[in-house]
């Protein structure tokens, strides 16, 4: 039943015109095998969480484990998938029926196709290098197991978030890995930084959540589901108003999961989560789980071009937004988080575009993958070895003493700012000609952001590895331990080769993601040589800047006092300024004086009602608990009305 | 005549009660036994009933009827349904829990606890027949009923102010009563003018009411379930309530007792007033909109951890309203498992508070502080009963506030969207509670603190185990409360919104057929 509607549904999106759907057919062999994806590394997690302290000597094995043979499966999906013909690819397994209220039905069921399978490689193959770094980043925390637990647990439900086939269980995911980050952000609970971080991105997140919820509640009301098949299908079916607001809904969850203006506070503070966890959540995968939603609900974007312009506003909001608060920070890791902020913004733009964009935002989102991953393990690696400073005015020179870690940084570096033949250099690329291709305003926005872009990660680069040596400590840092610079040299690889490989290997992933995102090419304002000159001219003024401020010059060791904007980008642009003036001062006001009128107010006027009738305050005051008995006769004397009152009624 | 299964299950408690009460003063720890004893073979009758609705197999359970007086037309009528039921497996599985919880609790300043428990077996079997009670007269006498041990339990076990809780309880929901006895009696007014005087359900929703009449019954009914529920602005004795009492007491206070008042607005009100019920729904919505926003605002401002567990309880219980008087399908069946749910998760979360309380001596929220340090276990199960109360996925609460919100949102789409507000409200009162309590540097006060015992474990392992199981599984409990959930609403009269796009015809257009 579920595969023949979606069969039709597939066929009516095709036929429609929209979104290059494809026929998607109900799983078979080895496919039908998709949730072992899911079931390993949740069962690593049950083990670990529920294990206690046996598992304590092996925990980290368990971990790494179940998230290798995640990986391993889904190498197995992607080589069986490559098998099947280029658009025969999509596969839906069910697994239980969830619900049934009213009529709305959810099942349990899984969607594996290009998209999803895309994003599986990168869950577990940068997350299983991620968790095999851990084994040495997190060796003298006492409770590494419980670590591992929770990154299993995040792996699981990022996976659940992508494969899922229903709006509601997709939502179950994206639940699951707000939890994981919560725990993950918080894991240092004794810190109160720590906690106050992980209440805040959770809670940020929840705003985003109000509108999932809304958008989820909107297809029941205009398609009676939330099931994939069912709600891409009748799109078309639906008022251009409705198609609208959920579009507008979705991008405000997305707003709250990818830290996309205006719900992008929570991100920066994000980083007092252990250092693999940046990597793993707040940069490689789970920041973008809002892009893969855009992505995903491509029938219905494509059909909403307001709230596709609004998508390319948030997205270039935010990939400024982010370029600029990455500049101020002298905090390695929140330069980075801005950086990955500003990154996100460049994917959000690219699926605000439509099916000329799509793609481009899964490549690029793919390859920052790699490079950013490898450069907050990067970051990682020169903070396991300065003792956990974060401060870049006190790194400095650190390419000599930590030289495996220079050199694979090195490579995400050339790969954000764009450099060819590195990763970034061929998905920004393609996002800046795709904007350029819409209109001039969006193209000046992500050019302007590559030079931003160059210039805050040459900064980064020349005061942690570059000039004069500022750290205090009497020996020299010391380069990571083998278990975590193997990852970093996976990882640099990627950054090196991942761009022209994803581009050019087989056919390419624009025509690999295209039977699920469709594809659109518009023509250049300019020639395509003019357009990639320009972006190179950009990326190296950027770089120049960079080097003539922080690389001619000496960097200070103490925080010079900076322009107004400089100051602005320090303080995040005043997000949280803004926030705390506007939400959290009149809600606390509001708070304050809702107690006051419930304690004198509502509780006073029915006590002083009930003293006015009768004068049951002054029981009240008594507190005799022979007020039940008088209670008990005055319920007997009720009964007896009854009783009268039925005789009198029945007698004539 | 087949096995009398319902009248079995009320019987039993009420049966442990009295023994328990018979038991010799100073064997206090006998009274325990024999009153878990009773609450545990309950359970398994309660969990024998069930699998006739969850699972289809035929246990022979059906409807009973026996003569009470029939001068009156007033019988002893159980029946059972989908709605039922789910309150009704809710009941048994919370008595043992709170049971095992109160089990040093009721010796906190040397009584005996011999009473607590009698009365808890009391309040289960009236609360039971509530639940499933075909008479309205039997239903309007147990729900006065219960007040009583309720009174005791309150006013006897528990904090500093606890008499004067007990008082405003019972003084509130006297005058619901009151009211409702009126329209109680008023209803059988119709039945006897109808030529047929009865107060078998049935017979009375069968009657055609005349709207005013009607609007004057809704009200008392009303009255006295919204004072139980509790719904803004009838909802001030439950903080207090739920402070003062001993912190299983409360648990089964507002996770359980309470929802008689849920109860009784959607298997009593609905059908017996259909028309008033549909006039008055959007004034309800919006009440219940309101509770939803006050009551999570007034977590948030608290700092007795009791207290606020009392509030985010009022913010619930606007939900399950909200739910119930949407008035579409979907949002009933959310309505109706979200009070199973709201009495699991406040269940776990009052008697997780029990555990802090009763080790610190306070309830207050600054008194604590770092507490995952000396007790990561009872941390932990915080946590997760925190979780569930603001409806996090995959835990049976997220489904029935999804359910109810969405299903709300086919009919107030304004009011929906003011009670996702909700969904964020929660958030900050959990987390916030959260924070403040375990996190942070561990404060003098709390070090050595020790952490979850074996009994401990025992109460919230099942609740736990259930919050999750059901989460992943909920459909065998949603499909019978959908099931009775479909003829309440034709009773009320009311057109299930269709799909604006239906998908049927499209396909068909799309593909030509």
């Amino acid at each position: 039943m579920t595969s023949t509607l979606s069969a039709l549904a597939t066929a009516v999106a095709t036929e429609g015109g929209h979104g290059g759907g494809q026929a998607v057919a109900e799983a078979t062999g080895v496919f039908d095998l998709t949730w072992l994806l899911i079931a390993f590394p949740l069962l690593g997690a049950a083990i670990l969480l529920l294990g206690g302290r046996r598992t304590d000597k092996v925990g980290h094995l368990i971990g790494c484990g179940a998230s290798i043979a995640s990986f391993v499966m889904g190498v197995v999906l992607f080589a069986a998938m490559l098998g099947e013909p280029s658009d025969g690819r999509a596969f839906t397994s069910q697994l239980w029926e969830y619900v049934n209220a009213g009529g709305y039905t959810v099942d349990v069921s899984l969607l594996l196709d290009q998209l999803s399978i895309s994003f599986v490689l990168l869950i577990t193959g940068v997350g299983s290098l991620i968790h095999v770094y851990s084994i040495g980043y997190m060796e003298h925390d006492e409770r590494r197991r419980r670590f591992f637990g929770y990154l299993n647990l995040f792996v699981a439900a990022m996976l659940l978030l992508v494969l899922a086939a229903d709006y509601l269980v997709l939502f179950i995911g994206w639940e699951g890995v707000g939890l994981a980050s919560y725990l993950l952000i918080g894991f240092w609970q004794h810190k109160n930084s720590a906690a106050v971080a992980a209440k805040k991105a959770f809670v940020v997140n929840r705003v985003g959540d109000m509108g999932m919820v809304l958008a989820m509640s909107s297809m029941v009301l205009v398609f009676g589901s939330t099931a994939f098949d069912v709600v891409f299908a009748s799109a078309e079916g639906a008022s251009t108003g409705w198609v609208t607001a959920i579009g507008l809904f979705l991008l405000l969850g997305a707003c709250g999961k990818s830290a996309q203006f205006p719900l992008q506070s929570w991100l920066l503070d994000a980083m007092e989560g252990p250092t693999p966890v940046s990597a793993l959540i707040h940069a490689a995968t789970m920041v973008t789980a809002g892009v893969y939603l855009i992505v995903r609900s491509a029938a219905i974007y494509d059909l909403a071009p307001d709230a596709r312009t609004a998508v390319v506003i948030v997205g270039a909001i935010t990939l400024l937004m982010g370029a600029i608060i990455g500049c101020a920070k002298d905090d390695i890791k929140k330069a980075l988080a801005g950086s990955t902020m500003s990154q996100i913004g460049y994917m959000t733009l690219a699926a605000g575009l439509g099916p000329a964009g799509y793609a481009f935002a899964i490549f690029h989102l793919l390859t920052h993958g790699f490079f950013k991953a490898n450069m907050f393990l990067g970051a990682g690696s020169v903070m396991h070895g300065m003792h956990d400073e974060v401060n870049m005015r006190r790194y400095g020179g650190l390419r000599i003493a930590m030289p495996v870690t220079f050199i694979t940084f090195a490579m995400g570096y050339l790969a954000i700012i764009g450099i060819p033949p590195f990763a970034g250099y061929f998905s920004k690329d393609k996002i800046i000609e795709a904007a350029f291709a819409d209109n001039w305003i969006t193209g000046l926005a992500t050019l302007l952001g590559a030079g931003i872009t160059a210039f805050y990660m040459t900064r980064l680069m020349l005061m942690t590895f570059f000039g004069n040596r500022r750290w205090k400590q009497s020996e020299p840092p010391h380069e990571s331990p083998s278990v975590m610079t193997a990852p970093l040299w996976a990882l640099a690889f990627l950054s090196v080769v991942g761009g022209f490989a994803l581009l050019y290997f087989g056919a390419g992933i624009v025509d690999w993601l295209a039977p699920v995102t469709g594809e659109e090419h518009h023509e250049l304002p300019m020639p395509l040589w003019l357009l990639i000159t320009i972006t190179l001219a950009t990326v190296v003024a950027g770089v120049a800047v960079a080097w003539l401020m922080y690389g001619r010059r000496a960097v200070r060791e103490d925080v010079p006092a900076g322009s107004p904007l400089t100051v602005a980008a320090r303080n995040d642009l005043y997000g949280d300024a803004f926030n705390e003036a506007v939400f959290m001062r009149p809600g606390q006001y509001l708070t304050r004086s809702l107690v006051y009128f419930e304690n004198r107010g509502v509780d006073g006027a029915v006590v002083g009602t009930a003293t006015a009738f009768g004068g049951l305050s002054s029981r009240l005051r008594r507190l005799q608990t022979g007020f039940v008995r008088s209670y008990a006769v005055t319920m007997l004397g009720g009964v007896g009305v009854v009783v009268l009152a039925m005789l009198v009624v029945r007698l004539p | 005549m087949t096995f009398p299964w319902l009248t079995t299950l009320i019987a039993l408690p009420a049966l442990g009660a009295v023994l328990t009460a018979l038991v010799p003063s100073g064997r206090g720890t006998l009274a325990k036994q024999v009153a878990t004893g009773a609450a545990l073979v309950t359970l398994v009758i309660g969990a024998l009933i069930s699998i006739q609705f969850l699972f289809d197999v035929d246990m022979g359970v059906e409807a009973e009827t026996y003569e009470w007086i029939p001068e009156f037309g007033a019988s002893w009528a159980l029946d059972v349904n989908g709605i039922s039921l789910a309150l009704v497996a809710l009941t048994v599985l919370a008595t043992p829990i709170v049971a095992l919880a109160m089990w040093h609790e009721a010796e906190d300043e040397k009584r005996d606890p011999k009473a607590f428990f009698a009365l808890l077996l009391a309040v289960e079997a009236l609360t039971l027949t509530a639940f499933l009670a075909q008479d309205v007269l039997l239903f309007y006498v147990v729900f006065e009923a219960m007040l009583i041990p309720l009174y005791f339990m309150i006013g006897m076990y528990g904090g500093p102010q606890r008499r004067y809780a007990a008082v405003k309880f019972l003084l509130y929901n006297l005058v619901g009563g009151l009211a409702m006895l009126a329209a109680v009696i008023g209803l059988y007014v119709q039945s006897i003018d109808a030529g047929d005087p009865s107060f078998f359900l049935p017979d009375l929703v069968a009657l055609d009411i005349d709207t005013t009449t009607q609007w004057w019954l809704f009200l008392g009914f009303m009255l006295a379930f919204a004072i139980k529920a509790p719904l803004w602005p009838f909802h001030t004795w439950l903080p207090d309530a739920a402070a003062e009492a001993t912190p299983a007491n409360a648990a089964f206070l507002s996770g359980v007792a309470d929802k008689v008042g849920t109860y009784g607005m959607i298997a009593l009100v609905l059908p017996l007033f259909p028309d008033a019920s549909r006039d008055a729904a959007p004034v309800i919505v919006v009440l219940a909109v309101v509770s939803i926003i006050y009551g999570a605002l007034l977590a948030i401002g608290q700092t007795d951890m009791k207290r606020l567990i009392g509030y985010t309880s009022i913010s619930h219980f606007g939900f399950i309203v909200l739910g119930i008087f949407a008035l579409t399908g979907q949002a009933a069946t959310g309505a109706t498992f979200y009070m199973v749910n709201h009495g699991l998760s406040t269940i776990a979360l009052f008697v997780v508070v029990g555990f802090l309380v009763s080790r610190r001596g306070s309830r207050q929220v600054d008194d604590f502080g770092g507490v995952q340090k000396p007790a990561p276990k009872l941390a932990g199960v915080f946590l997760f009963a925190g979780l569930s109360g603001l409806a996090l996925p995959p835990l049976s609460t997220f489904l029935s506030e999804f359910l109810v919100i969405s299903g709300t949102f086919l009919r107030y789409r304004p009011a929906a969207i003011v009670a996702t507000l909700g969904i964020v409200l929660s958030a900050l009162y959990i987390l916030w509670l959260y924070q403040r309590t375990m996190t942070g540097p561990v404060r003098p006060a709390v070090e050595g603190m020790p952490d979850l015992r074996t009994r401990e474990v025992a109460v919230v392992a099942p609740l736990i185990a259930l919050l999750v199981v059901v989460g992943f599984f909920p459909k065998p409990l949603t499909d019978a409360i959908d099931e009775a959930v479909g003829p309440t609403l034709v009773e009320v009269g009311v057109e299930e919104p269709e799909p604006l796009a239906p998908v049927a015809e499209h396909v068909e257009e799309g593909t030509g057929r």
